[in-house]
C-alpha cells in the first residue's frame, strides 16, 4: 500500500468518508476537515506509520503529507 | 500557632495518604450563549457547537469577583463536610491569573470565608487542580496540618482576546473547591511540566519603569489549538495509564474518568483511545466551556449534587494546560 493509500484509508476511517472520493491534490479544507481534524489525523498517521509529523501551514493537501512521510521514511 | 507546632510532632506514617472530604462549586450569574458571539464576531452557534461541543458559558460581570466566586465554592464544600472555616489549616488557590496582581487570591478568599490559616496561590494553568492536590498531599504528609482547602478560581474572560473567534468562545469563568484531609483516598498522582510557553501563553502589563526600554505590553491569551490538541491527547492518555498502573487499577475498575474540559473533541478522542464507555466520561463543557483549573472540581461537585458521584467510587482525573503542564490522579472519593 502506498503512503497516499494509507493516509486516504486513515482519513476515510477517521472522518467516515468514502475512500474513493479522496484524491492526492485535495486540500483538507476541500474534504471539510478543520484544524483539529487535521491534528487528529496527524496523530493517527504517527501511530500507524511510525513517523513524527510537525503540523505546519504548508501541509495543505493529502499529497503534501504523503511527501513529508516518504521523506522521513528514507 | 501553638496548636500547629504541637501537631507538627505527629508521625508522618499517620497521615501518609490524603482523601477528599467534599467538593463545592460556584458559577457566575451571567450566561453567554453562542448566539451572543454572533453580535460582534463572524461565527455561528452551529460552528461553535460542532467544533467545540460548547453551547454556553458563564462570565463574571458587574459586582461579582473571582474571590467572591471562590469563597462561594469554598463555603459549599465546608457545608457539605459539616465543617467551619476555622477547621481549615491551609488554603491553596489554583488560578491562572488571580483577581489582583497581589495579594494572592487565596488570601482574598480566606478573608471572605472568615478563615485565619496560611494561604498560597498555585499556578499550573489548567492542570492546577491536580497540582494543588499534590501540594495538599505534601502539606498533609508533614503532619503539621489536618485539613487543606483547595479552591480553583478562574476568570479566563479577563484575559481572553474577545476579538479572536478561535479562542474566546472556548472559555468560561467558575470556581471549584475540595477539602482534603489525611485518609485513604489518593492512590496515585502524577504531575509533569515541559517548559514551553509558545503554544499557550499570555503577557501581563510590564509596568512603567523609566529605566527599562523593553517593557512588554499586556497581551491576551494566545493558543495554538493544533499543538495543544496533540499534546493533550497524547499526554492525557499516557498519564491516565501511568497512574492506573501505579496503583494496579484497571480501566474497568474506574467509575469515572474526569478529564479537563478543554474541547469535546479532545474528550472523545481520549475516550476512544482508552476504550471505555461514554458514561464514564462526565462532561460540563456544554454549559460551562473550558473553565481552566476549575473544570474538574466543578464537575465533581456537580456530580455530587446530582447523585452521580457517591462515596467510595473510584476516580481517575487528568488535566493539561499552560506550561506546558499535565496532571493525573487516581483517587477513591
Amino acid at each position: 500500500m502506498s503512503t497516499f493509500e494509507t493516509i486516504a484509508k486513515l482519513i476515510a476511517e477517521t472522518k467516515d468518508m468514502d475512500i474513493a472520493t479522496i484524491k492526492p491534490e485535495m486540500t483538507f479544507a476541500d474534504m471539510g476537515l478543520d484544524s483539529l481534524d487535521v491534528a487528529e489525523l496527524v496523530m493517527n498517521m504517527e501511530d500507524e506509520l511510525g513517523v513524527t509529523i510537525e503540523i505546519s501551514p504548508a501541509l495543505k493537501t493529502v499529497a503534501d503529507v504523503a511527501a513529508l512521510v516518504d521523506e522521513q521514511k528514507k | 500557632m501553638m496548636l500547629r507546632l504541637h501537631s507538627s510532632l505527629r508521625k508522618r506514617k499517620e497521615c501518609e495518604q490524603m482523601k477528599i472530604m467534599s467538593f463545592g462549586h460556584a458559577l457566575p450569574k451571567r450566561t453567554v450563549t453562542n448566539a451572543d458571539f454572533t453580535r460582534f464576531l463572524d461565527t455561528s452557534d452551529e460552528w461553535i457547537q460542532t467544533h467545540t461541543g460548547i453551547e454556553s458559558r458563564r462570565v463574571i460581570t458587574g459586582k461579582e469577583t473571582l474571590s467572591g466566586l471562590g469563597a462561594k465554592a469554598a463555603k459549599m464544600a465546608l457545608e457539605r463536610a459539616g465543617l467551619k472555616a476555622s477547621d481549615i489549616d491551609y488554603i491553596l488557590c489554583s488560578t491562572t491569573r488571580g483577581e489582583m496582581s497581589f495579594p494572592a487570591t487565596s488570601c482574598l478568599i480566606q478573608e471572605k470565608i472568615g478563615a485565619t490559616c496560611p494561604c498560597l496561590d498555585v499556578n499550573a494553568g489548567c492542570s492546577g487542580f491536580i497540582y494543588a492536590l499534590d501540594v495538599a498531599d505534601g502539606l498533609l504528609a508533614t503532619g503539621r496540618i489536618k485539613r487543606v482547602m483547595v479552591v480553583c478560581a478562574e476568570q479566563v474572560s479577563r484575559f481572553t482576546d474577545w476579538t479572536d473567534r478561535s479562542t474566546c468562545v472556548l472559555f468560561g469563568d467558575a470556581a471549584g473547591a475540595a477539602i482534603c484531609e489525611a485518609g485513604d483516598g489518593l492512590k496515585a498522582v502524577r504531575v509533569t511540566a515541559k517548559g514551553d510557553a509558545k503554544p499557550l501563553h499570555g503577557w501581563p502589563s510590564g509596568g512603567n519603569c523609566p529605566f527599562d526600554d523593553h517593557i512588554p505590553t499586556e497581551q491576551p491569551l494566545y493558543m495554538n489549538g493544533q499543538e495543544i490538541f496533540k499534546f493533550a491527547v497524547t499526554h492525557s492518555c499516557h498519564d491516565i495509564e501511568t497512574v492506573m498502573a501505579e496503583c494496579g487499577l484497571t480501566a474497568e475498575a474506574v467509575d469515572y474518568f474526569v478529564l479537563h474540559q478543554a474541547n469535546r473533541r479532545i474528550l472523545d478522542v481520549a475516550r476512544t483511545r482508552l476504550k471505555q464507555p461514554a458514561e464514564k466520561f462526565p462532561v460540563n463543557i456544554t454549559t460551562h466551556g473550558n473553565t481552566s483549573s476549575a473544570c474538574i472540581p466543578v464537575l465533581l461537585s456537580e456530580m455530587v449534587e446530582d447523585g452521580r458521584l457517591q462515596k467510595g467510587q473510584m476516580l481517575v482525573l487528568s488535566a493539561f494546560g499552560a506550561g506546558l503542564t499535565t496532571g493525573a490522579a487516581a483517587l477513591q472519593y
